[in-house]
């Protein structure tokens, strides 16, 4: 069976007064049916670019200027307009990072629901507000009838977040896009959000895209695991050979760079900075900050398979 | 020698009541707490958001009058200090804040930024106060060429270095860190935490360092205090609060840190519901309508006691 959504080559620009800023450039990934895929790496390495791209939210100075995006074996970047409504919030929907700046603040949360169950003909108008309820209980809302009359500034983040997944899931997509869905959200209420994340996909069937620069989420949450840098996706692998056999120097570095809760070990900070995407090196991105460098990074990369599940865009990794 | 002692801290905050004749309200954020923390130390206060942490440091620098208790800084009471020997005294207890950019006067070059505290606090002066400006700034690991950049200039990491110089300009004994890493991305997390680290080493300062990142907690600090609607539940040294945690609270705060091992699955505790308000706080252990353990003993008050040297806990089961 083919793979729910396959990105090929991905190139994302923004147009500024100085200059084309490459934010994205060869960014390849596949997500199967049902699966969780975790998308990581440092702030402005075009994770959320990436996210936005498949579901064709980008708008100028953002253009998409090459590659492939395939949804269930059609090209969403060929799509019109009015096909993409079709896919939007049907069969990929899509979880922000700031659940309270995504909700409506001038209708109450139940309506917002109501009025998406109604624009995709998921309920009858006669009954979509029963359906609110059982949805708001569903994602663990409380009070569920009362909670539905409230707006958003009335309710904690992590409610607010349990909204938004509640909205994402309402019309059982098949793909459900989660963008740093508990950053600025207590460890204890992060935990409940991710937990019901797994459970309701496992329920409907929905696979997960995670966007996250939090490995331990990865480790925990994930099937398998994209690693991006500056723009490049650099590493592919089932979460146990990232986190056992890590592969690519930035993936390393990466690793390396998080204090661990078991045993206060090494910690070290990923060395040089993410570089300019103005001007980015030619070749692997990672090569001015990557003690491995050799000649040949500057050249463009090929991908090696280093396992049936697990590739690497790198020179200085032999296959094993 | 303790650097800091916190004696039954209380900051109750009134509400403004509707109905004139009706008792106002107050939102109890810190409900009696007491810490200290000695000489070179660094002692982590970890909790949830809404927990109070923020607020006790705020009372420590008197940035906000406590409504109780007293906060001593090398045996002096500062909370008995009046306004004018209070500046004076703040040379010696500075603070750094979560937001880097908020915290940063964006007119100040970062030059004069460093320069503020030293022109308020110390005697030096012209040729030598710049002297001291630019060792701060290579302290921190910030060279000269930014000396004359304004904080939009810089990068979020660079910001919080700025704010980091501020506080030790004037070698202070006490530095209270409010959750200095949080606002920051990974490489940038690591590189901070590395730098209190190394400077803590080099000028023997205490930390109180506020934070919800229990692992960051874990690097950095000698002890632990965990703290839960305004009081503090559990504290220890930081090893023994990481291995045999004691509290379900702390427990549980430590069973939802996602462990960077697809192989280790740690101990599932999970806490139902959210914080409750700190205007209606239960009676008795203040954990327990959302304690997958609690009994009815639970309704009791709960005091502090100690169940290993050094390792104090406030729960009826333990």
């Amino acid at each position: 069976m083919t793979d729910l959504l396959t990105i090929r080559n991905l190139a994302v620009h923004f147009d500024t007064d100085e200059g084309v800023v490459q934010a994205v450039d060869g960014a390849s990934l596949q997500v199967g049916r049902g699966e969780v895929v975790g998308l990581v790496g440092e702030s402005g390495s075009g994770k959320s670019v990436t996210a936005l791209a498949i579901l064709r939210l980008l708008r100028p100075p953002a253009r998409v200027v090459g590659g492939r995006i395939d949804f269930d074996g059609r090209n969403l970047l060929a799509c019109s307009e009015e096909e993409m409504r079709a896919v939007r919030g049907a069969q990929i929907s899509m979880v922000f990072q700031s659940p309270r700046t995504s909700l409506n603040p001038v209708l109450p949360v139940g309506r917002q629901i109501e009025r998406l169950l109604v624009q995709h003909g998921t309920s009858p108008p006669g009954q979509a507000r029963a359906r609110v309820v059982e949805m708001l209980r569903e994602v663990g809302i409380g009070e569920p009838e009362r909670r539905a009359g409230q707006y958003a500034h009335q309710l904690s983040g992590g409610m607010c977040q349990r909204v938004m997944i509640a909205m994402a899931l309402a019309t059982n997509p098949r793909l459900l896009i989660a963008d740093e869905p508990t950053t600025g959200l207590d460890v204890s209420i992060a935990a409940q959000i991710l937990d019901l994340l797994g459970d309701l996909g496992r329920r409907t069937g929905a696979a997960i895209l995670l966007i996250t620069h939090d490995l331990g989420v990865v480790a925990r949450r994930c099937d398998r695991v994209v690693v991006m840098h500056a723009g490049q996706t650099v590493e592919w692998a089932p979460v146990r050979a990232l986190f056992h056999t890590p592969a690519h120097p930035y993936t390393r570095a990466l690793l390396r760079s998080i204090p661990r809760v078991a045993g206060a070990g090494e910690m070290e900070p990923i060395p040089g900075w993410v570089p300019s995407l103005l001007a980015p090196p030619p070749g692997c991105r990672f090569a001015p900050r990557c003690a491995l460098v050799r000649p040949e990074c500057r050249t463009p990369v090929p991908v090696r398979a280093l396992d049936a599940d697990h590739r690497v865009a790198c020179f200085a990794v032999e296959t094993f | 020698m303790d650097a800091l002692v916190v004696d039954d801290l209380q900051m109750h905050f009134p509400l403004r009541s509707i109905i004139p004749w009706r008792v106002p309200r107050v939102v109890r954020a810190v409900d009696g707490v007491s810490l200290r923390v000695a000489a070179g130390e660094t002692l982590g206060l970890v909790g949830e958001s809404g927990c109070g942490k923020s607020t006790l440091a705020r009372c420590v620098l008197r940035l906000i009058e406590p409504t109780r208790g007293r906060v001593l800084l090398d045996e002096e009471d500062l909370t008995a200090l009046p306004e004018e020997a209070l500046r004076r005294r703040r040379r010696d207890i500075q603070m750094v804040f979560q937001d880097p950019t908020a915290s940063l006067n964006p007119r100040l070059s970062v030059a004069a930024t460093v320069d503020e505290p030293l022109a308020l606090h110390t005697p030096l002066a012209g040729a030598a106060r710049r002297e001291r400006v630019d060792e701060v700034l290579e302290e921190v690991g910030l060279g000269a060429g930014l000396r004359d950049r304004y904080p939009h200039q810089l990068s979020g990491g660079q910001r919080q270095r700025v704010n980091i110089a501020r506080a030790i300009a004037t070698h202070p004994r006490l530095v209270v860190l409010d959750e200095p890493t949080s606002a920051l991305d990974v490489s940038l997390r690591a590189r901070v935490i590395l730098l209190l680290a190394e400077l803590k080493r080099r000028m023997g300062m205490a930390y109180l360092f506020i934070s919800h990142d229990l692992s960051t907690v874990r690097y950095l600090c000698d002890r632990v205090a965990v703290m839960y609607l305004g009081v503090l539940v559990e504290e220890a040294p930081a090893a023994e609060l990481f291995d045999h945690p004691a509290h379900p609270y702390t427990r549980a705060l430590l069973s939802c840190i996602p462990v960077p091992d697809p192989d280790v699955a740690p101990e599932r505790l999970r806490l139902s519901g959210e914080v409750p308000s700190p205007i209606d706080i239960p009676g008795g252990c203040r954990l327990r309508g959302r304690c997958p353990l609690a009994q009815p003993v639970c309704a009791e008050p709960v005091p502090l006691r100690e169940i290993a040297p050094g390792h104090t806990v406030a729960c009826h089961l333990v």
